[in-house]
């Protein structure tokens, strides 16, 4: 019984909804901007509100700001126009909003000089915790993500999926409300991305936080996501907001399906929308 | 079978790696042979002592000179170890506060360049008039000093500002401070670089002390260097090439015992210290 149109409204985990509809908002972007010092813009007039407990992916071609807009997410740089309200966060005294996110980085980013579980420690340990009462949580994450046989290993003896899953490590260890992923896997073999995929969803059904996944991989972004954010170049902006309505979890059956075939067209061709002006001068 | 086994064995030595002992051995030997034909040249030729003593005079002169000779040798090295670590101290310490402070490096720097870059010899004679008239010593300190100053500081400035720029992104979104970020992340980025200065400075601060020592060239002085001028004058020179040798074995310690240290900090993960695996 294949179904060839879209699944609609099936029984999911989390529910699934309209691109920034019924869910609290955790995030608004409204009207961001960003110019770069040598002028070139790189965001335009971006709007976009991110749900509790979404699995968001910034979808487009390379140059299309969507990791300066992830960045910007993380308060790594200040905006040139624009808001971004956290609805549910308090502010500190400077008025700066206290993001309570974690950020993973293309590269694994880490400090070679520290074992794995001192670089997992390093958010804890900046924000003022012993490392005695650090150690259960340390144990916990290292665990969650399978490197039990390598707390005490350093970065240069890992393989390049195992640094980026202490990479991940890092940033959950601090149980953060919104994880922030800049193109995490890119670097990976397609066999490494396929399992590190499975378990960053695994572990996002289970901690239930709010997923931002930057990725240039129309597939990767239907596999995970269940909201695709489509943005195209010079300057970046929006140009299509897709639910992805299928069930979790998801695994080889889903890959195999007519729906997610579906969903990979229609992701497509709005990608192909995106790069309709700026093929030429790509390359 | 026995094909099997021959090529086993050719693997285990045809690795390319030369064993251990070979390259301890090989030295030592080679050291024993050139000593041996000095011997045997300077008896043979009869080569007067006052032109190249034979390794036998120079041995003997180190032993019965020992007291005088091991007071200049504790001379030499307590000058040249204070030297090293005020060096250690103040280059680091400026290279932090270069990092911190565009302006303190734009200030700053130039004059970093112009000591470095005027000769020891030529400032030694203001040094020792200043300070150096009662109290030897302290200017040699200074001179020794000043040499071994500049690559601590260059290496390490430059280390500081080698930082991984998304490891400096990941510390402003964990909104580490200033302290944290030095401590956790520039210090240690930096410190192959700086145990690369500090190596070059061991060396360094040896050869400020002797050509200090040579300029000040007299009285309350009593190190190596002085040794090897005065033994000179008096055409001792057995005992000028056992002072020679001293120098020698105090450069190569210093030199042998900051590479231990900088093996022993970096050898689990900078890649300079690590063993490659194929």
């Amino acid at each position: 019984m294949a179904r060839d149109e879209v699944p609609t409204q099936v029984a999911t985990h989390p529910p699934p909804s309209k691109p920034g509809g019924r869910r609290r908002p955790l995030i608004k972007l409204s009207g961001i901007s960003k110019t770069y010092r040598g002028g070139t813009l790189a965001l335009s007039e971006v709007d976009l509100t991110v749900g509790d407990g979404e699995f968001v992916s910034l979808l487009g071609p390379s140059g299309c700001g969507k990791s300066t807009l992830l960045r910007l997410i993380a308060g790594l740089g200040g905006v040139s126009g624009g808001t971004i309200d956290w609805p549910q966060s308090q502010y500190d005294s400077r008025g700066e909003p206290i993001r309570d996110l974690g950020f993973v980085f293309q590269e694994p980013t880490l400090m070679p000089w520290a074992t794995v579980f001192n670089n997992i420690y390093l958010p804890l340990k900046l924000s003022g915790v012993s490392r005695t009462d650090a150690s259960p949580r340390i144990d916990e994450i290292i665990q969650m993500v399978g490197l039990e046989k390598f707390a005490d290993s350093y970065p240069r003896q890992l393989s390049g999926g195992m640094k980026m899953r202490v990479s991940i490590a890092r940033a959950l260890v601090v149980k953060p409300r919104i994880l922030l992923l800049d193109e995490p896997f890119a670097a990976l073999d397609e066999i490494t991305r396929f399992r590190l995929n499975n378990d960053l969803l695994t572990l996002w059904q289970a901690q239930k936080w709010t997923v931002i996944f930057v990725t240039h991989s129309v597939f990767e972004s239907v596999y995970l996501s269940n909201r695709i954010v489509v943005m195209s170049a010079r300057p970046g902006r929006i140009i299509a907001d897709l639910p992805i309505a299928a069930p979790y979890p998801r695994g080889e059956s889903f890959r195999m399906s007519t729906a997610y075939n579906d969903f990979c067209r229609t992701t497509s061709s709005e990608l192909a929308r995106a790069m309709a002006g700026i093929d030429e001068d790509e390359h | 079978m026995a094909e099997s086994n021959q090529r086993r064995t050719n693997q285990g030595t045809s690795t390319g790696e030369i064993a251990l002992s070979v390259r301890i051995i090989t030295p030592i030997v080679l050291g024993i042979l050139t000593i041996a034909l000095w011997e045997f040249a300077v008896r043979y030729w009869q080569i007067p002592k006052f032109i190249i003593p034979a390794p036998s005079m120079i041995a003997e002169a180190l032993f019965k000179d020992r007291t005088v000779l091991a007071l200049s040798f504790w001379s030499t090295l307590k000058i040249t170890v204070a030297a090293f670590c005020i060096a250690a101290i103040l280059g680091i310490s400026v290279a932090v506060l270069f990092v911190q402070s565009k302006l303190f490096e734009i200030g700053l720097f130039p004059y970093a360049v112009i000591l470095q870059v005027t000769p020891v010899v030529a400032i030694a004679p203001f040094i020792l008039i200043w300070v150096g008239l009662d109290h030897v010593e302290r200017a040699l300190l200074i001179l020794a000093t000043i040499v071994a100053f500049f690559p601590i500081l260059s290496n390490t400035t430059l280390g500081l500002k080698s930082v991984d720029h998304n490891l400096r992104n990941l510390f402003d979104l964990y909104g580490a401070s200033r302290f944290q970020r030095l401590k956790e992340l520039e210090f240690p980025s930096s410190l192959p670089f700086m145990l690369g200065g500090l190596k070059i400075s061991g060396g360094l601060a040896l050869i400020g002390a002797v050509v200090a020592e040579f300029v000040a060239g007299s009285g309350t002085d009593n190190g190596l260097a002085w040794r090897i001028v005065e033994s000179a004058n008096r055409l001792d020179i057995p005992r000028m090439f056992a002072a020679l040798l001293l120098l020698s074995i105090l450069g190569i310690s210093i030199f042998f015992g900051l590479s231990f240290v900088e093996n022993l900090l970096l050898h689990k993960w900078h890649e300079s210290a690590v063993r490659r695996e194929n």
